[in-house]
């Protein structure tokens, strides 16, 4: 886009009826409507409803670009996303908490209905049995998928659900430590922090083999599988965790459970992960959404909006939020989180994603990626001056050692149209975190290899 | 609501399953078959739905509409804005170029977005007139959070680490007290005086050495402008503390006073309320936080800056010197910000004071035309809303929640009930800019009838609604028997 095209920087006015008024598509009032309000309410201008702001501070200069039309906005809009690499655009394996699966047509037809999309937050259950009752279908499926007994109806994202997940530790045992296992996600940690920050909770970072939890930590929080894709021994992780009276946090995988056991099963007390592989565009970033479930013992702890099964005054079968006492509209600043809007649009995503997938499909994905990526690590680890660092079985992401500078390594990849992994190397010297699914076609991985051959 | 029978949404889905079926097909493996990990490491069950893709959109379909909308129905549900979410926002923010790029892809291969973030940026300054702002946070209450820890950062890189304090008017919303203790602080109430201002006095004598900050709606959660707020911004500052604002009903100031200029400090805004971007159902929202030059080193990372790096890319991710840190897994809801940002453009600076303006008039509409049939607590010019109190009815024998739930058979949405805390029978209600006036005379009608009801069959109204797909449910048991999820064996019913 040439700099002609930048939103003008002075304010500019759009009369498009003639007479200076900028008549907006999304308001339907006329001057002459207006005009009709205002005697009614004896007024003779619309600027005389803000007399109550201060004279010196009324009507500032707004310097904001004109509108536009909506043929100007696609010109616009579409100029921008021109610039941006998407995933298909070329071979990508790209990953570390953003993924590239396949989307059926149905997620977006459905997500997009305007019954669902332009809804508010369910608290009317008898105009809202829609969403309630699709909450409702989320948290079973997120049940389901977790081998865990309860879940809610979602947060914000992964990152973010698990420093929920660090503050109700907190709270269920009454301890003020947080052990952060050395393989989570570098992003996870800053965010745990930063929420932990302000409550005078301690948290470190302890190493994933011997995390040496004491009688003071109130949770271990560790991935499954790791954040370089590894699966580690989850049940001996819980053990540690649970002879010392504390908890076990885990952040997962949703792909990866369509194979793996669940977290549930090991020994878990709170279970995170991104929805965001379950029908949701990667979307540089968001809107995501966080899955979080527990066991039904610490229910009254748990952060964020559920959706009950009860009866109607008729006993028909009907849904609504219910454990309200737990949430910020009632208990104020002793509330379990201040979570509100949460993202349940894409709740609605997963929940048809999981649906239409179903018990086959999540297995069929999960192996796919499984295969790709074991494909791929082991031709890169045959090519000279690429090893695969670290040993143990791992999923869809692995870590390659390169023989030179992984960012070096991405930017002739790309010159190639090839989008290369993540560089680890602030963790593993020269590491490389390569994430392959069923996206990635066996034409793909072996460019990949080809390529990488060639530039390093 | 589909005014006939549909297909019937009783059965969950794990009723509906039958082994066998399936919803989505995928491509054979292309890749030789790899060696499965230990089969101990492998799930035996995987307990999800076998369904076809027939059903679930059917099944889907038929879910929605149980729904109201803003597509279907009128929805003055006051502090929420629920105002029309332009088409054209979606389209864009489906773009592949958009919805198909990666967070970690290099900032030269994202330049389009990112430019579009810091341009972003700058209008919500510019709207706001606080020059600083972070997209990064999700959610209203999320960027309430991060304004807290921004003002406990600020006051500790001071060393005045007395401020354990933060004073918040009995009107808030129940987000603010939730987040200042998130943040660590003690929450003490602020009264309103009799206007529905900040009570002055009670500011006076909580502003001291142990204040940290103040949070303040603007206008306030009774939909009026504070006509003290200058003097409250003053208070706040001589004592040492820094003042927060909760943006959400910044719908009836587009355009009309910028926040930075009255004295806020730091603000966030809620892009699902006035900017457009649709609510889903609860969410996803998002939270974007401005502040002036005292907080701009403090804001949550990262933001965008215009700074060229290296590898040629004008535009990318920056750490504020003094971070309170991430708040989240990457930049923010960006599909959200695109909306936003697309909403804005549409509307240029003029169309921010119309929408403003229109807001505006249509709450006064409706204000005056039903003052004499619902108790006005506060009779004033309103801002984008108007709350009454059903006192008038309740001492009839209906009550607030019952006519919110008579309207419903209307086809409207119930207004806010029971907020502010401080209104009896408080009924909130925000028509927007976006309603058409014979919208707002049948909704004014149906207030009207529905007072007249109350008169002549109290028990009609007391039992309904009467229309909707289940009637009043029994929340009680809801969470006496939390049955939160489909097992097997059914609990109960």
């Amino acid at each position: 886009m040439t700099s002609s095209s930048q939103p003008q920087s002075q304010a500019s006015s759009k009369s498009n009826t003639g007479n200076g008024h900028f008549q907006s598509h999304y308001i339907p009032n006329t001057p002459d409507e207006q005009n009709k309000v205002l005697s009614a309410l004896g007024l003779s201008s619309i600027d005389e409803l803000f007399l109550d702001i201060p004279d010196s501070f009324r009507n500032p200069s707004l310097n904001l670009p004109g509108p536009l039309s909506e043929l100007e906005i696609q010109q616009e809009l579409g100029a921008l996303a021109s610039r941006n690499r998407p995933l298909a655009a070329g071979p990508s394996f790209l990953g570390a908490g953003s993924y590239h699966h396949f989307i059926p047509a149905i997620v977006k037809a459905l997500v997009t209905r305007g019954e669902f999309l332009t809804a508010y937050t369910p608290y009317q259950a008898e105009a809202s049995q829609g969403t309630l009752q699709v909450i409702f279908e989320f948290q079973t499926l997120v049940c389901n998928l977790f081998g865990m007994e309860v879940a809610n109806a979602g947060m914000y994202d992964n990152a973010t659900a698990l420093a929920e997940g660090a503050l109700m530790a907190c709270r269920v045992t009454k301890r003020s430590k947080v052990a952060l296992s050395s393989s989570l996600s570098p992003t996870f940690q800053q965010v745990i922090r930063t929420y932990c920050q302000a409550q005078a909770i301690e948290t470190t970072t302890v190493p994933t083999e011997n995390p040496g939890i004491d009688g003071d930590t109130a949770c271990l929080i560790v991935q499954y599988p790791n954040y370089f894709g590894y699966i580690e021994d989850l049940a001996k992780q819980s053990d540690a965790a649970h002879v010392e009276g504390a908890l076990i946090v885990v952040s997962t995988d949703t792909t990866a459970l369509g194979m793996f056991n669940p977290p549930g099963e090991l020994g878990a007390d709170i279970v995170t992960a991104e929805g965001q592989p379950l029908g949701i565009p990667a979307s540089f970033g968001g809107p995501y959404v966080g899955l979080f479930a527990t066991k039904e013992e610490y229910i009254r702890q748990m952060p964020s909006r559920l959706s009950g099964r009860t009866v109607d005054t008729h006993g028909k079968t009907g849904y609504v939020l219910t454990l309200q006492t737990r949430e910020q509209h009632i208990r104020r600043e002793r509330a379990t989180s201040n979570i509100c809007t949460n993202e349940a649009l894409y709740a609605l995503a997963a929940t048809v994603y999981l649906a239409a997938m179903g018990k086959q499909g999540m297995r069929q994905v999960a192996e796919l990626c499984y295969h790709k990526a074991h494909y791929a690590a082991a031709a890169i680890a045959a090519l000279p001056g690429f090893d695969l660092p670290i040993d143990g079985p791992f999923f869809q992401e692995f870590v390659v050692k390169c023989p030179e500078s992984p960012t070096e390594i991405n930017r002739r990849l790309l010159e190639r149209n090839i989008l290369g992994g993540l560089d680890v190397t602030n963790t593993i010297p020269d590491g490389m975190l390569l994430c392959v699914t069923e996206m990635n076609s066996r034409q793909d991985i072996d460019a990949l290899v080809s390529a990488l051959a060639e530039v390093a | 609501m589909a005014s006939f029978p549909t297909r019937e949404t009783t059965r969950l889905l794990m009723d509906r399953s039958v082994p066998g079926r399936v919803g989505a097909i995928l491509p054979d493996c292309d890749v030789p078959f790899q060696k499965l990990p230990d089969q101990s490491l492998l799930r035996a069950e995987l307990d999800l739905p076998e369904v076809s893709e027939p059903e679930v959109v059917n099944y889907f379909t038929c879910l929605s509409q149980l729904n109201f909308s803003i597509d279907t129905n009128f929805y003055p549900l006051g502090s929420c804005t629920m105002k029309y979410n332009p088409k054209i926002n979606d389209e864009v923010a489906f773009m592949p170029g958009f919805a198909g790029i990666h967070p970690l892809q290099p900032a030269e291969q994202s330049q389009g977005a990112l430019e579009l973030l810091h341009r972003l940026q700058g209008f919500l300054g510019e709207i706001t007139g606080l020059h600083a702002v972070s997209l990064a946070t999700l959610a209203g209450a999320h960027g309430e959070f991060a304004g807290m820890l921004m003002i406990r950062a600020y006051h500790q890189a001071r060393g005045d680490t007395a401020r354990r304090k933060v004073a918040i008017p009995d009107s808030a919303h129940g987000t603010n007290p939730a987040s200042a203790a998130m943040a660590g602080f003690d929450v003490v109430e602020l009264a309103s005086d009799k206007n529905g201002n900040v009570d002055l006095e009670a500011l006076h004598e909580v502003a001291g050495p142990d204040l940290a900050g103040v949070m303040i709606t603007l206008p306030s959660t009774l939909g009026l402008f504070d006509t003290n707020i200058v003097e409250v911004c003053k208070v706040v500052h001589e004592a040492g503390g820094l003042v927060y604002g909760d943006g959400a009903n910044m719908n009836a100031l587009l355009g009309r006073v910028k926040l930075g200029e009255l004295g806020f400090d730091v603000a966030h805004l809620n892009l699902h309320k006035t900017f457009s971007t649709p609510h889903g159902g609860g969410g996803p929202g998002a939270g974007p936080v401005c502040v002036g030059e005292t907080l701009a080193p403090f804001l949550p990372a990262p933001v965008v800056i215009h700074q060229g790096d290296s590898n040629g890319a004008a535009y990318n991710l920056a750490e504020p010197e003094h971070t309170i840190g991430k708040m989240s897994g990457f930049h923010g809801n960006f599909g959200v910000l695109v909306r936003a940002y697309t909403y804005i453009r549409t509307l240029g600076a003029d169309g921010m004071k119309e929408i403003s303006g229109n807001a505006v008039l249509n709450a006064n509409y409706v204000m005056q035309a039903l003052k004499d049939t619902y108790y006005l607590p506060y009779d004033r010019t309103c801002m984008h809303e108007a709350v009454f109190s059903a006192d008038w009815q309740k001492s009839r024998g209906v009550s607030g929640l019952e006519i919110a739930k008579r309207l419903l058979d209307y086809g409207f949405h119930s207004p806010t009930l029971y907020f502010p805390m401080i209104v009896h029978e408080a009924l909130m209600i925000e028509p927007t800019e976006s309603e058409t006036l014979e919208t707002l005379d049948s909704f004014i009608q149906a207030m009207r009838d529905i007072d007249r009801e109350i008169s002549e069959n109290p028990d009609f109204v007391r039992q309904s609604p009467h229309t909707t797909p289940v009637s009043r449910l029994d929340e009680a048991q809801a969470a006496r028997r939390p049955d939160l999820r489909w097992k097997r064996e059914k609990p109960f019913l």
